[in-house]
């Protein structure tokens, strides 16, 4: 099963063990979402609850929200993040403080979906990873899995989650990756890392499309007899500091990789966590591979994303600092 | 919607006058049509290209070349035009070159933005031809803002605004109606109604009895016309802009036609589209109506149609040729107007890259 499959198999088992789940968003009935995430829904669930809505972020997040308040359980599929914007007000002033603004008497426990990320050729406005946004916003968490296993387990979490959930699918990979996947109804567990590959020398952190790219420098750098460890986040928030401490203790060493720009990015928060816990542990100084301070570019995407390449040339710099 | 009365048409189904046909030269004439076959056959190249990955992606606009050129040839050339993304037409109408097109789609480094935008996202400021977004609706507050610019500047400009029936269900669309009548600017707005946002049917977008009403809240007028009628289209969108133009305000258009492609190359529509509404519509080919009417008025023979068509494909080729043959952008161009000036961090990252990809990286299997 791939990622995107996983995903629809994730929406349909929710959608059959839970009457309280609706999908809304934009083309995501009939067409089954134009990259096939609710593919079959609509025919299985209707129109009632597999919804078509009319073309506007802000109408989907906020109706959303106010199904939510009233007992449902709504997962707004937003078609790209790079769209998401016209419904930011309602997510980080709305969605994300319900909760605290009402004292607990609301709240608007709901799964935002989206694809994000580059790698397809989809310049400024189909690629953009901007998670960082919603990590600096109190009362969301963020999901990003990488493996179609994860992802299924993690929607169903997410799903049952008590708070609202920002759930991002990297659709660089949505087919790129291939697994068995276990069947019917599993929860992975927020807030939990993976560790994606065993190793002894240096810790590489990554989440979504990136866990790829660092797995991939972590093969080649065993060729060269430097034994990595691939940490998988999965959540952004709230982290895994357990597994990312122990890690990096383990290692003294660590690269961090993600493919948003690199200023305010959320490894800036990771690299300033460990330092601050790990200073005494640490042989050199944290190195981060991420995308450009740039808007995100069309002819020369592959140049702009991290590679291995890349990933392992920082390797090298820890070691040999 | 059955209702509704029927929308403004000039040009019955063969193409003849059925109406009071608009005061155009010949060569005004001529220039819509060629800008309305230049649109069909850069599409139909474009999704070829595509399929054989030598572009990555391409957004047609089958079936609304009169829609988008009808509008588009009733603004002058000063007057600032605000895209939608299957306006190209319009573009090749003010004068942008097929080459420089074709060289936007492959993102080469003669594109003059650099290969940053994806495919169809032009940007041609010399002609007043604004920088296509894919995020929709966002250009539609621009086009009210500079025509209220140009009127405090006391400029003799109007703004016209394209966009899609989806579209005006985005908040931008509204508050754009909404300070566009509360200001008067001289704005001429147009939607492109091709019944479908991607699969969702216009049903699923309003339940306003037109697109053309939504203009009565907001304080002025809505017009429908037949958006596969360039006549029709012209002659509305003349009226529209002439008001403005005198101090009358804006003016919604709909423009009721039909998306006879894909949504785009990415797009599969026997998914949704009824196989029996294609059929329906292509009998309205806005280009097979016009050159039926330019025939029988003797503005144009067959042959002279033909060696048309031929130039420009021939052009297309020439475009193809160049942009296959053409460098890819610079890394230094990667960290470019981001800024006015590239900043230290900026200047750093693209020198950290260049250690990996040189100044400028290869093109290899496309682009
Ligand atoms: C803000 C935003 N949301 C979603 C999209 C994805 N999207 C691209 S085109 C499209 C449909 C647009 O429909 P319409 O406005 O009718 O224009 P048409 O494509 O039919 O010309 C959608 C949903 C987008 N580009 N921008
Ligand atoms: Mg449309």
């Amino acid at each position: 099963m791939t990622l995107v499959e996983a995903v629809n198999d994730g929406l349909n088992t929710a959608m059959h063990e839970d009457d309280r789940v609706v999908v809304l968003g934009e083309d995501v009935g009939v067409n089954g979402g134009v990259f096939r995430a609710t593919d079959g829904l609509y025919d299985a669930y209707g129109e009632e609850r597999v919804i078509d809505t009319p073309l506007a972020e802000a109408g989907i997040i906020g109706t959303a929200m106010g199904m939510a308040l009233y007992g449902l359980r709504p997962v707004p599929e937003i078609q790209f993040l790079d769209f998401i914007y016209p419904g930011f007000d309602q997510i980080v002033n709305e969605v994300a403080k319900i909760r605290y603004r009402s004292g607990g008497q609301y709240t608007a426990p709901m799964v935002i979906r989206t694809p994000y990320g580059g790698g397809i050729r989809g310049g400024h406005y189909h690629s953009q990873s901007s998670e960082a946004y919603f990590a600096h916003t109190p009362g969301l968490k963020i999901v990003i899995p990488s493996t179609p296993t994860d992802t299924k387990g993690l929607l169903l979490a997410s799903i049952q989650d008590e708070d609202p959930v920002m759930f991002l699918e990297p659709k660089r990979v949505y087919r790129a990756v291939k697994e068995d996947v276990e069947e019917g109804y599993y929860e992975t567990e927020i807030g939990e890392a993976r560790i994606a590959r065993e190793g002894d020398d240096v810790t590489v952190i990554a989440y979504g499309a990136m866990l790829h790219v660092a797995l991939q420098a972590a093969q080649t750098a065993e060729e060269e007899g430097v034994s990595v460890e691939v940490i998988d986040m999965r959540t952004l928030v709230p982290f895994d500091k357990d597994t990312l401490e122990a890690s990096v203790k383990k290692t003294g060493r660590a690269v961090l990789v993600q493919e948003a720009p690199r200023t305010g990015g959320f490894m800036g928060e990771i690299s300033a966590f460990l330092h601050e816990r790990l200073i005494l542990n640490l042989e050199a100084p944290i190195q981060r591979v991420t995308g450009l301070d740039t808007p995100f570019p069309y002819t020369l995407e592959e140049e702009y994303l991290p590679t291995p390449t890349r990933v392992l040339d920082a390797v090298d710099e820890v070691l040999s600092y | 919607m059955a209702t509704l009365e029927p929308p403004k048409t000039i040009m019955n189904d063969d193409g003849q006058p059925n109406g009071e046909v608009p005061d155009l030269s010949q060569d005004a004439l001529l220039d819509m049509y060629e800008a309305m076959v230049t649109t069909r056959l850069l599409n139909e190249r474009g999704m070829k290209l595509q399929r054989q990955g030598r572009i990555h992606f391409y957004v047609g606009s089958m079936g609304q070349e009169a829609s988008h050129v009808g509008f588009g040839a009733a603004l002058k050339e000063t007057d600032w035009y605000f895209p939608h993304y299957r306006d190209t037409g319009v573009a090749v109408l003010r004068g942008a070159s097929i080459e420089e097109m074709v060289h936007q789609c492959y993102g080469t480094a003669e594109d003059h933005i650099q290969g940053r935008q994806m495919p169809n996202h032009y940007s041609f400021k010399d002609i007043n031809f604004y920088s296509i977004s894919s995020p929709l609706s966002t250009q539609i507050p621009h086009a009210v803002g500079a025509a209220y610019a140009a009127q405090i500047k006391d400029d003799d400009v109007v703004t016209g605004v394209a966009f899609g029936d989806g579209s005006t269900s985005e908040g931008d669309f509204h508050v754009a109606m909404n300070f566009a009548g509360v200001w008067n600017t001289p704005t001429v707005f147009l939607c492109q109604n091709n019944q479908w946002a991607i699969s969702v049917p216009t049903e699923k977008q309003t339940a306003s009895e037109s697109f053309a009403i939504k203009a009565k809240a907001y304080g002025f007028d809505g017009v429908r016309v037949d958006g596969n009628d360039v006549l029709a289209l012209y002659q509305a969108s003349r009226e529209a802009v002439e008001k403005a133009r005198n101090g009358g305000g804006p003016t919604l258009i709909e423009a009721v036609t039909y998306r006879m492609g894909p949504h785009s190359s990415s797009d599969d529509p026997d998914r949704y589209v009824p196989q029996e509404d294609l059929e329906a519509w292509s009998n309205r080919d806005p280009i097979d109506l016009f050159q039926a009417f330019l025939h029988e008025q003797n503005h144009l023979t067959e042959s002279e149609d033909e060696a048309l068509r031929e130039r420009i494909k021939d052009e297309i080729q020439a475009g193809v040729e160049s942009a296959e043959n053409a460098e890819g952008p610079t890394i230094d161009s990667l960290v470019e107007d981001v800024y006015a000036q590239v900043p230290w961090h900026l200047r750093e990252q693209a020198d950290d890259l260049k250690r990996f990809y040189g100044e400028r990286p290869d093109m290899d299997g496309g682009h």
